[in-house]
């Protein structure tokens, strides 16, 4: 039986989604370059978990590599969504700060480094509650000095997505990938059901879900920089395309005349719906 | 959460560190090491209290023909038996690689 030519595409691709956080770090950067700092032997675990009666993960979470892409000194920050729903707590949160830190501590001294956040979070990780919180905004104060120097790359790929403090870390990152199947949000839909009611947004209507917070509408809507699909030669491909394109021009987040006539041009009381929205927030007015 | 430990004996001595898995659901992490002494020992932290008879079957049955001197923490969070088994061997496979 022949296999028509989409599907067999389709077979032959890799799926990124499905990898762990180390696999994809290990496939994003340059074959045979992957070299993990702070990995499972170190045995950072988070030193709050047990005392809940959760069991630790030796990486606490994220995956921290040096290696090379295309050559070019890199390090890769990956988070586990499997782990605790790739929260982010003291330890794990720390060795993503303190990659980005280094990373920044490189450049300064005219070595720079190309730092890659693979996330997939719900965002703080609530047994760790400030703890998390404060490594999330030294995350984000690490992302904006280091984007002077050279860009910072973020992948959203699903299944989790990206919410909560991390997905502000999204935001401020030089060049966003995303694919159909991520989801990019301050609160994720459990959360806004819960707190605006089902009203507001059912959070088993998947449809729906996608149509908000999904890859291709941030894409459409110009908060993402590129749209790809779930395929690890691509994904990579797209991160090694993404610092050839991103350097110069003003980070999105920097826009604020852009984002306030955004919102400026809804009216609160009368919201647009997910179509009339990619119209109104076309992706050429912010990119 | 649950902690076990368990003691196996070994002829072979063990070369290098070993990490697979993860602490999702349904799934558990392994990390493999050389052992101290000439004996195999397994700490189990297990998210599921009550099962260290299965436990205990379950690493029986591993080391019947895993006779490696190392040092194995399995960090689990509720993986049935037969994910237990799937990961230690895949933990040994990549010993052998």
């Amino acid at each position: 039986m022949s296999v028509p030519p989409g599907d067999a595409r389709f077979l032959a691709r890799e799926s990124y989604i499905e990898l762990t956080a180390r696999e994809r770090a290990v496939r994003v950067l340059d074959p045979g370059t992957f070299r993990e700092l702070a990995g499972p032997f170190d045995r950072l675990t988070s030193p709050w978990l047990p005392l809940q009666d959760i069991v630790t993960q030796a990486d606490d979470g994220v995956v921290i590599a040096r290696g090379t892409l295309e050559g070019h000194a890199a390090v890769v920050a990956s988070i586990e969504g499997a782990y605790q729903g790739g929260s982010i707590g003291e330890v794990s949160g720390a060795k993503l700060a303190g990659a980005l830190e280094l990373a920044l501590r490189d450049a300064g001294r005219g070595r720079p480094v190309r730092p890659v956040l693979l996330l997939e979070t719900g965002g703080v990780r609530l047994q760790e509650a400030n703890l998390g919180l404060a490594a999330i905004a030294e995350v984000h104060a690490a992302i904006v000095a280091l984007r002077r120097h050279v860009p910072v790359v973020a992948v959203v790929a699903g299944v989790i997505g990206c919410f909560g403090g991390m997905s502000l870390a999204a935001a401020l990152a030089s060049h966003l990938i995303v694919t159909r199947q991520a989801r990019l949000g301050m609160n994720g839909p459990e959360v806004i059901e819960q707190e605006g009611g089902l009203a507001e947004l059912d959070a088993l209507d998947r449809a729906r879900i996608w149509s908000l917070m999904g890859g291709e509408q941030r894409y459409a809507t110009g908060f993402a920089d590129a749209l790809v699909e779930d395929d690890t030669a691509a994904i990579a491909a797209a991160v090694r395309g993404a610092f050839a394109h991103a350097a110069g021009g003003t980070p999105r987040s920097e826009r604020v005349a852009a984002l306030s006539a955004r919102l400026a041009a809804i009216d609160a009381a009368h919201p647009p719906e997910p179509a009339a929205l990619r119209t109104l927030w076309a992706r050429e007015g912010l990119t | 959460m649950e902690r076990l430990s368990f003691t196996y004996p070994a002829r072979q001595a063990v070369a290098r560190r070993v990490h697979v898995g993860v602490v999702g659901s349904g799934d558990l992490e392994v990390l493999l090491e050389p052992s101290s002494d000439a004996q195999a020992h397994v700490a189990v932290t297990t998210s599921v209290d009550g099962f260290a008879t299965v436990w205990q079957h379950v690493l029986d049955r591993f080391f019947a023909r895993f006779d490696a001197a190392a040092a194995i923490e399995i960090n689990d969070f509720g993986a049935t038996p037969g994910m237990v088994l799937l990961r230690l061997e895949q933990a040994a496979e990549a010993l052998r690689a």
